[in-house]
């Protein structure tokens, strides 16, 4: 079982993308995904940047693949997709079909991000004859569903061509909007936002009236109000065959998460989580927030 | 430019038709469909005489298969598409690409539509639905700007249908995992948002409360208009300050949009709201078949008459409405 580390979703100032990288390149992650998936206007990274930040860590022997944006409107945004996906070495994530087609058009391999709705066998196979070599599963979706889904495949013969990977622990990335959450949180329009997600490196809380934690705000993606924590089920996953666990990166705790979760496979151990700020919903079958 | 109006029951339907929709959506009573609520949608005798009624009147039928197939269960998917074709439909709206690579394998002859829960927002998403399943149509997301929307249908190879009128979805449609990550169920895996057996109302001292799943989503003031706790539209707390973060109880109108959609190219204008009564279907589908009929005979003095909004209003949520993400100023 191999361990990733997700591209970072909030906006953070190109020092600390830096020192994060640094951080990535010593740790023990396998695969490193790099580049903006949430909104183009940020830019304190630019696409020619990812890409020589990604080909600097590709030397170090871990995979590295380019994640690239998800609610992609304008043809300026499709330009940039392209040049990234033709980067001529490196694997890119795609999450919008957008970068499906572009690199299928390219005849190159890709992963297919959790943002793109493929929940079934049928949607696997079409995904895999377009080029696709890994997946993440939608994150709204079961162990369950996981494991009948890669038992399908099987049976169908086709599961040894594709890696499966699950977003494990971290903000859940949950929903998209043409409107900037934290834009409106300042009383910015979205035109003259300047940039103000930059100020909140771990997003903006949005909470209930209660005090409980809802969602977090990050731009114009809204994340879950809870991290995702898959620690206790590693074992799990690894036994119906998940290839790989994502940690995204929402903070300094996520190295020592990582090592955490691949402690889990030699040395198991059980977390109790914090219903107030931790969830594990989804992976059973119940509500996302919640902890079982 | 096609008026599409929506129908959850056979009266809606006739409603729709005989106030002036050149084509009504409907879906099934189960879960492949973005609307499986109690008491709505169409069972097989009911889908015949749907066919019939608007094939009668010269008129089409789409039918919406709009959820993604669970694994073990995609035959029921199938057997809707199935079901579908059977009766007649003159297209099938789908958004799992599983389902759409079936029913473009076993039915290339009838028209296919890309739902809005597929969220295509893009040129290249769009030419990867017309390359891999011949789609003749794509149902845009409420994301994008005017300007945007003219320049896909500048470019896209398939034709364009826009979100009209109604309840306002301000995420991606079909990437908005909110509902799920509050009840566990979601459009994309149950066909509905914020379902109904999750909600909860209760007086209290500090006024009426609404619920998703134990969730406080609002609290009201005597007096204050109560609406339904669709969760992104409830009142939250971000740095103490209490206001509706993400939106306010609107409904989209883009009455005034109309020349602009004409110009270019848009081949149908949808009216959301298959859940509603046949009363609302009547007000809807009656006051844009007038601002369309308007449009037509005299293009250059087309104005929006102030009864159509007063009337669209009283049936928006929040009585209000809003051009949502079509004016920047709304994103």
């Amino acid at each position: 079982m191999k361990f990733s580390l997700g591209a970072p979703q909030f906006f953070w100032r190109k020092e600390n993308v830096e020192q994060f990288y640094q951080q990535a390149k010593e740790s023990s992650a396998d695969i490193i995904y790099v580049g903006e998936t949430v909104c183009s206007k940020r830019r304190e990274y630019r696409e020619k940047d990812w890409l020589v930040l990604a080909q600097e860590l590709a030397t170090t022997g871990k995979q590295v693949v380019i994640s690239t944006m998800t609610l992609l409107e304008s043809p300026a945004e499709l330009q940039v997709l392209k040049r990234l996906c033709n980067n001529g070495e490196l694997l890119v994530e795609a999450n919008d079909l957008s970068a499906v087609q572009v690199m299928n058009e390219l005849n190159m391999p890709f992963v297919v991000g959790a943002a793109i709705n493929c929940y079934n066998l049928a949607t696997l196979k079409v995904l895999l004859k377009q080029g696709m070599t890994r997946w993440v599963m939608p994150v709204e979706l079961s162990g369950d569903w996981l494991k009948q889904l890669l038992v399908e495949a099987e049976e169908e013969g086709v599961r040894s061509q594709f890696e499966a990977e699950v977003f494990s622990w971290g903000y859940i990335p949950l929903a998209y909007s043409a409107r900037c959450f934290t834009a409106r949180s300042e009383n910015k329009p979205k035109d003259d936002c300047q940039y103000c997600c930059i100020n909140y490196p771990h997003g903006r809380r949005m909470n209930s009236r209660e005090g409980q934690r809802v969602f977090v705000l990050n731009g114009i993606q809204t994340m879950s109000g809870y991290q995702y924590n898959l620690i206790n089920e590693v074992n799990d996953m690894q036994a119906i065959g998940v290839d790989i666990v994502r940690i995204s990166p929402d903070s300094e705790e996520a190295f020592e998460k990582l090592n955490a979760f691949r402690t889990q496979l030699t040395d198991p151990k059980k977390y109790p989580l914090d219903g107030q700020n931790e969830c594990n919903g989804y992976w059973h079958k119940i509500a996302g927030m919640s902890v079982q | 430019m096609e008026l599409l109006c929506p129908a959850g029951n056979y009266p809606a339907l006739k409603t729709a038709i005989d106030n002036g929709a050149d084509a009504v959506y409907i879906g099934m009573k189960n879960d492949t469909n973005a609307r499986h609520f109690a008491g709505l949608n169409f069972t097989e005798g009911k889908l015949l005489k749907a066919a019939d009624y608007v094939h009668k009147h010269g008129k089409k039928l789409h039918v919406a298969i709009n959820t993604f197939a669970h694994p073990g269960a995609q035959h029921r998917w199938q057997q809707a598409v199935d079901d579908a074709v059977a009766i007649g439909c003159d297209a099938l709206i789908i958004a799992d690409i599983g389902v759409l690579d079936y029913a473009a394998n076993k039915y290339p002859e009838i028209e296919r539509h890309v739902s809005v829960q597929a969220s295509t927002t893009n040129l290249a998403a769009i030419e990867f639905y017309h390359q891999n399943f011949s789609v003749s149509r794509v149902v845009l997301p409420r994301v994008l700007s005017i300007q945007q929307v003219r320049q896909l249908a500048k470019n896209s190879p398939v034709a364009l249908e826009v979100f009209a009128f109604g309840s306002l979805c301000i995420m991606s449609e079909g990437r908005c995992y909110l509902s799920s990550y509050m009840t566990g169920e979601s459009p994309n895996t149950v066909g509905a948002c914020s379902p109904a057996k999750y909600v909860r109302w209760q007086e209290t001292e500090q006024g009426l409360e609404s619920r998703l799943n134990n969730v406080l989503i609002d609290r009201y003031k005597d007096g204050e208009n109560a609406g339904y706790p669709t969760l992104c539209k409830g009142r939250f707390e971000v740095d103490n300050n209490v206001y509706h973060a993400l939106e306010e109880p609107t409904s989209l109108n883009t009455l005034e949009l109309i020349p602009e959609l004409y110009k270019m190219g848009i081949a149908s204008v949808k009216i959301e709201g298959r859940q509603r009564s046949p009363a609302y279907v009547e007000q809807v589908a009656h006051t844009w078949r007038a601002a369309l009929d308007r449009y037509q005979q005299n293009p250059g003095q087309y104005q929006v008459e102030n009864k159509w909004m007063a009337t669209l209003a009283n049936l928006s949520e929040g009585t209000q409405t809003t051009l949502g993400a079509y004016h920047r100023k709304w994103q």
